[in-house]
């Protein structure tokens, strides 16, 4: 490869290339278990989705059905790191933000709800809901 | 056209309704029949308190007020209300309180003690049935200002206000559970989630600890400015205390 302003680009692009199998670093079925948990992704609190199992699912939201057929990695991950910064009237919770709120309990202050690594893993379940 | 657009959307908005009518049928059979609302049982024991005379005064609630069903008729129904000894609006429970320190000198009872919960239902079931009626009492405008910034006020890790669930999607599902409008008109109630009857303090805790805040203590003036407003938001609906929720 010629040496010159080009080089940047190629190297832009290559990584352009090599980002989708970097995205796939999730692991879906962690990912599942935190969309289901009350307690650790509180999705159903808000969403319905394609889990018959589970009792209780909210109406506050879209069904999760087809997210990721209507999604890209890009969108879902941005989505569910700060839904706030798309929209700020959204509901939905910022997950990987921690600054900017207010009146946050002790336990729960200074802490996004949930990491990168467990966003990854949201994301990567997420990518196999592709049936309405 | 506008205007009207914007005055059909106030009645819409003006008409505000009881958690009750959202219930199961069972729930809504439970608490109508007093032989069977488990709320009933405080109602007995604060009855009981009524009578009993107390503290260095030896006074009971009945030595200076009489007989309740006649002279606490309608009282629940306006409160919270202005307090000019404190110079601060005081709720139903800080009402007792203050009764019990200053005319009966007796030790006080604690915030979501079973007595004070005991007087509270005894004292609100007389006004059951009669409309929420907020006073017009100018001194409690700030107050009651200061308690709508707090219910429209997003917070905890959640970052979600009172109204974003009990103005903008009441009737919706938070998992399982109906999300009522949030009036205030059925405290103190048996809540089943609870197994046990509790005030409007103990649910608005329960709602800011559900999206992660910090909560208040009991008896904080945050608390009785959030019951201003909710009782402003809710007047006209009628008393259902004791009630029943799931
Ligand atoms: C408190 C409510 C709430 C919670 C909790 C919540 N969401 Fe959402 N979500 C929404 C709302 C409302 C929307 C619609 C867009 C908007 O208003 O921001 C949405 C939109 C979405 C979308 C886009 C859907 C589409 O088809 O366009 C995805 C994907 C999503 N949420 C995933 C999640 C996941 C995964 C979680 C849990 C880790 C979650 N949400 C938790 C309220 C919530
Ligand atoms: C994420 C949604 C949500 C938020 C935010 C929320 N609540 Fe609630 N609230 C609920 C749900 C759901 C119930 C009913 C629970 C049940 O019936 O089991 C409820 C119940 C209530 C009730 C009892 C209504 C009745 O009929 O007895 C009141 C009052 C109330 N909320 C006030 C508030 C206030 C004030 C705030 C803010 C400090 C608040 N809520 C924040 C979801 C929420």
């Amino acid at each position: 490869m010629p040496a010159g302003p080009w080089q940047g680009a190629w190297l832009a692009l290559l990584l352009l290339l090599l980002a989708p199998a970097a995205w796939a670093g999730g692991d879906a079925a962690r990912g599942r278990a935190i969309v289901i948990s009350r307690q650790k992704g509180l999705c159903l609190l808000c969403h319905s989705g394609p889990f018959p199992e589970e009792r209780f699912q909210g109406s506050l939201a879209p069904s999760l059905a087809g997210a990721g057929r209507r999604l890209g990695a890009a969108e879902l991950r941005a989505r569910i790191t700060d839904s706030q910064a798309l929209n700020p009237d959204s509901i939905m919770p910022s997950y990987g933000r921690a600054s900017g709120l207010r009146h946050v309990a002790p336990a729960w202050r200074d802490k996004p709800i949930l990491t990168e690594a467990e966003i990854e893993d949201v994301v990567a379940f997420l990518l196999t809901l592709t049936d309405d | 056209m506008t205007w009207l657009l914007a005055l059909l959307l106030g009645t819409a908005l003006a008409q505000p309704r009881s958690g009750a009518l959202d219930m199961s049928r069972e729930l809504q059979a439970l608490q109508a029949d007093d032989s069977a609302n488990p709320g009933m049982l405080w109602v007995q024991e604060g009855e009981a308190l009524w009578q009993r005379p107390e503290g260095r005064a030896a006074k009971a609630c009945a030595d200076c007020h009489g007989a309740a069903p006649a002279s606490m008729r309608g009282v629940a129904a306006r409160y919270p209300a202005w307090d000019t000894a404190s110079g601060a609006p005081l709720d139903l429970a800080g009402r007792i309180q203050s009764c019990r320190s200053q005319h009966q000198q007796a030790p006080p009872l604690a915030r979501e003690s079973e007595p004070l919960l005991a007087l509270s239902a005894y004292v609100g079931l007389q006004s059951r049935g009669l409309p929420v009626t907020p006073p017009e009492d100018p001194r409690l405008a700030p107050a009651r200002a200061r308690g709508e910034a707090l219910f429209r006020e997003r917070r905890g890790q959640l970052n979600l206000s009172c109204a974003q669930c009990h103005e903008e999607r009441a009737g919706l599902r938070l998992g399982g559970s109906l999300v009522p409008q949030g009036h205030a008109n059925g405290y103190p109630q048996y809540r089943a989630e609870w197994q046990a009857l509790g005030s409007l303090q103990r649910r608005l805790r329960n709602c800011m600890v559900g999206v992660r805040s910090v909560a208040p203590a009991y008896g904080a003036a945050d608390y009785v400015e959030i019951e201003l407003f909710l009782a402003q938001r809710g007047a006209g609906l009628p008393v259902e205390a004791p009630a029943v929720r799931p």
